[in-house]
C-alpha cells in the first residue's frame, strides 16, 4: 500500500513538470504531427500499390504512435540522470522510501506522457479522415498498447540513466534503436510488401507487436486472438525489462 | 491490542549510547582509490562534531557511509544503536541528511518538495500536511511555499534543503559542507539554527567543512580528517592546547632577517624561530612574558622592528600541522648565510 502510495507521488512529480511546460509538451507532439502529415502525404501512393488495402492515413496511425512511443519513453531515464546530477536521487536514497517506487513511478509517468499524445494523434487522424473501424474500444487497445510499449521503452531508458549517469548515453541509445525499430516493422508499409528477411525480423521486434496489435484493433475488422497474442509479449516484455530496471537501479546503489 | 504498543518513540531508542559510532570503516572507489581508510568515530547525543579537512579528505565519503548511501567495505557503524548495514531502513528514519549538493527538485514548489519527502517517510493526511505547514513555518519558507524552488535564493535553497531533512524529526543530522556558496549572512543565519537543533532538540549533528571559523564557532568537537583517516580529534579547546603555547610574529625592518634568527636563538623559552622574508615566527609558551626578552634580544642584535602580533594558536595551525599541508610548501625557514 505504502509502495503503490509513493509510486503514486512520484508519477505525479512527474505529471506536474509536464502539466507547468506546456511548450515541453507542445514540442513533444510538433514530432508526431509532423509525422502523421508528412508521412501521408509522402506515402500517398503508396495505397495504391497492388497488395495495399484501405486509405494510407488509417494504416499509418498505429505506426506513427508506435514510433512515437518508442521516442517519447525513451527519454525517462533523462529524469534518473538528472536527479543523479542535481542530488536529488541522493536525497531519496537517505529517506526510507521504497526504491521500486522511483522506477514503477517514473515509468507510469513515461507511459502517461505517451498516452497523452497517442490521444492527440487519435483526433488529428480523424480530422485528416482516418475511421477507426474498431471503434471506441479499437481506440483504448490501442492507448493500451501505447502505454505499454512506452512502459517498456521507459523502464529500459531507466536501466540505461543509472548505469551510464549522463544524459548523452540516454540520448544516443533513444536515436539508435529508434528508427531501426520502425523500419524493420510493419509500422509504415505493408506486411506483405515487407522484404523477407524484414517480415523475418519484424516477428521479434517489440514495435511490430504494437503495431499489429493496435492496427488489428482499432483500423480493421479484429482478430482478437492476434491482439490478445500481442499484448502478452508486450506485458511478457514490460516484466522483463522491469526487472532489468530494477537490477540496473540496485547495481547503481551499490556502486554509490 | 493497542496501537501504542506498536508505537515505538523513536526518541528513547539508544540513549544510553553514543548516537553515533563508528569503529575502522573502509571504503575504496575503482580504481583503488582509499576514500575512507580507517575512520572511527563515536559521538554522543546532542554533540555537534565537525569533520574538518581538505577537499578530497573522505569527509563526504564518511557521511555517506553513515547515512546509508553507500556500504562500507569493512567495519561497522551504527546510529543510535542500528547498524547502518544490517537495518539501513531504520537508520533513515533516525537520520536527516543536507547533502553537499542541492537535493531539493528545482521543477517543483518548496510545499510539493516536503509533501512527496513526507510521503517517503510515510507522513501522510492530515499530519503530513500539518507537518509540512510546520517545518515550512519553522524555516522561514511559509510565504514561499507555493513558488517554485527554482526561484529561490540559494539562501532559501539551503532552508529548503534543511526542511527537507528535518521533516521527520530526526535524531541525527549529517550537514555536508553546509555553508559552501552560501553569502556571509545565510551562514550566520544557519549557524544559528544549527546551534539551536543541538541546543533545543537536542540533536546530534555531524557536519563537515573546510571552514576553520565554522568548526571553531559551531562544533563541540572537532574530527581533523587526512587521507581517509581521522588524524587528529577533540574539543577545539584541547586541540588548540596541545600546540602548547602562543605563537609571536615579527615583523623586521628589511634585512634583519638573519641576524634576528641568530639573536632569538639564544633567547629562553622560544621555540621553532623561523624567518620567512622579513616575517619572523616563533612559538612560546607564555608569549607574553617572552616578547620583552626577544625584543631586547632583536635590539641588541641591531635588527629593527616594525610591529609584534602575539596570537593564541587558532584551529588553522591545528589543521596545519595535522594535516600537515601548510609546512610542506611554506618557506619556513631560509637557509641564511652567516
Amino acid at each position: 500500500m505504502t509502495g503503490v502510495r509513493q509510486t503514486w507521488q512520484v508519477y505525479l512529480r512527474g505529471v506536474r513538470v509536464l502539466w507547468r511546460q506546456p511548450a515541453y509538451l507542445g514540442m513533444t507532439l510538433v514530432q508526431p504531427v509532423i509525422w502523421l502529415l508528412l508521412f501521408g502525404a509522402l506515402f500517398t501512393s503508396v495505397a495504391r500499390i497492388p497488395g495495399f488495402h484501405g486509405s494510407y492515413i488509417n494504416f499509418l496511425t498505429p505506426g506513427v504512435v508506435m514510433m512515437l512511443a518508442v521516442f517519447s519513453a525513451g527519454w525517462t531515464g533523462m529524469g534518473f540522470v538528472e536527479d543523479i546530477n542535481s542530488g536529488v536521487m541522493d536525497r531519496m536514497l537517505a529517506a526510507p522510501v521504497w526504491r521500486s517506487a522511483l522506477n514503477a513511478g517514473t515509468v507510469a509517468y513515461g507511459a502517461f506522457t505517451v498516452v497523452v499524445q497517442t490521444v492527440l494523434i487519435v483526433l488529428l487522424a480523424l480530422a485528416l479522415g482516418a475511421d477507426f473501424r474498431g471503434g471506441i474500444g479499437g481506440v483504448l487497445v490501442l492507448l493500451l498498447v501505447a502505454a505499454l510499449l512506452g512502459a517498456v521503452f521507459a523502464s529500459l531508458s531507466n536501466a540505461i540513466g543509472v548505469l551510464a549517469r549522463q544524459r548523452e548515453s540516454v540520448i544516443g541509445a533513444v536515436t539508435l534503436v529508434q528508427l531501426p525499430l520502425t523500419f524493420l516493422s510493419a509500422a509504415l508499409m505493408a506486411p506483405d510488401l515487407l522484404p523477407a528477411w524484414i517480415r523475418t525480423v519484424a516477428r521479434f521486434n517489440p514495435v511490430n507487436w504494437a503495431v499489429e496489435a493496435a492496427r488489428s484493433a482499432a483500423m480493421q475488422t479484429t482478430d482478437w486472438g492476434l491482439v490478445a497474442g500481442r499484448v502478452g509479449l508486450l506485458v511478457g516484455l514490460l516484466l522483463v525489462s522491469a526487472a532489468l530496471a530494477t537490477r540496473a537501479f540496485a547495481r547503481y546503489q551499490r556502486s554509490l | 491490542m493497542t496501537f501504542k504498543r506498536f508505537y515505538r518513540d523513536p526518541a528513547s531508542e539508544g540513549d544510553m549510547e553514543a548516537t553515533i559510532q563508528a569503529s575502522d570503516l573502509h571504503k575504496a572507489y575503482p580504481p583503488g582509490i582509499r576514500a575512507v581508510d580507517g575512520v572511527s568515530l563515536s559521538v554522543p547525543a546532542g554533540t555537534i562534531i565537525a569533520l574538518l579537512g581538505p577537499n578530497g579528505a573522505g569527509k563526504s565519503t564518511t557521511v555517506r557511509l553513515l547515512s546509508t548511501l553507500s556500504r562500507p567495505d569493512k567495519g561497522t557503524a551504527h546510529i543510535c544503536g542500528v547498524d547502518v548495514v544490517v537495518d539501513p531502513v531504520r537508520v533513515r528514519h533516525l537520520i536527516g541528511v543536507v547533502g553537499q549538493k542541492h537535493g531539493i527538485d528545482p521543477e517543483a514548489t518548496g510545499r510539493e518538495n516536503l509533501v512527496l519527502q513526507a510521503e517517503f517517510y510515510r507522513i501522510t493526511g492530515r499530519e503530513g500536511r500539518r507537518r509540512v505547514a510546520d517545518t515550512l513555518e519553522r524555516v522561514g519558507l511559509a510565504s514561499s511555499a507555493d513558488r517554485l524552488a527554482k526561484t529561490y535564493s540559494g539562501g532559501m535553497q539551503r532552508r529548503l534543503d534543511i526542511a527537507l531533512a528535518l521533516l521527520h524529526r530526526p535524531r541525527v543530522l549529517f550537514l555536508d559542507e553546509p555553508t559552501t556558496g552560501l553569502d556571509p549572512e545565510a551562514r550566520m543565519e544557519l549557524w544559528a539554527e544549527i546551534e539551536r537543533l543541538a541546543a533545543v532538540h537536542n540533536m546530534t549533528i555531524l557536519l563537515t567543512t573546510h571552514y576553520m571559523e565554522e568548526a571553531d564557532r559551531l562544533a563541540g568537537e572537532v574530527a581533523i580528517i587526512d587521507s581517509g583517516r581521522v588524524v587528529a580529534r577533540g574539543t577545539p579547546h584541547q586541540l588548540k592546547s596541545e600546540l602548547e603555547g602562543d605563537s609571536i610574529q615579527i615583523q623586521l625592518s628589511p634585512g634583519a632577517g638573519a641576524a634576528a634568527r641568530d639573536a632569538l636563538g639564544r633567547v629562553p623559552g622560544l621555540a621553532g624561530v623561523a624567518v620567512d622574508g622579513d616575517l619572523l615566527r616563533a612559538a612560546a609558551r607564555d608569549g607574553a612574558a617572552a616578547i620583552p626578552a626577544a625584543l631586547a634580544a632583536l635590539d641588541a642584535a641591531g635588527a629593527g622592528v616594525t610591529s609584534v602580533t602575539l596570537a593564541r594558536p587558532s584551529l588553522d595551525d591545528v589543521y596545519l600541522r595535522h594535516a600537515g599541508r601548510a609546512f610542506d610548501h611554506a618557506p619556513v625557514s631560509e637557509a641564511v648565510p652567516a
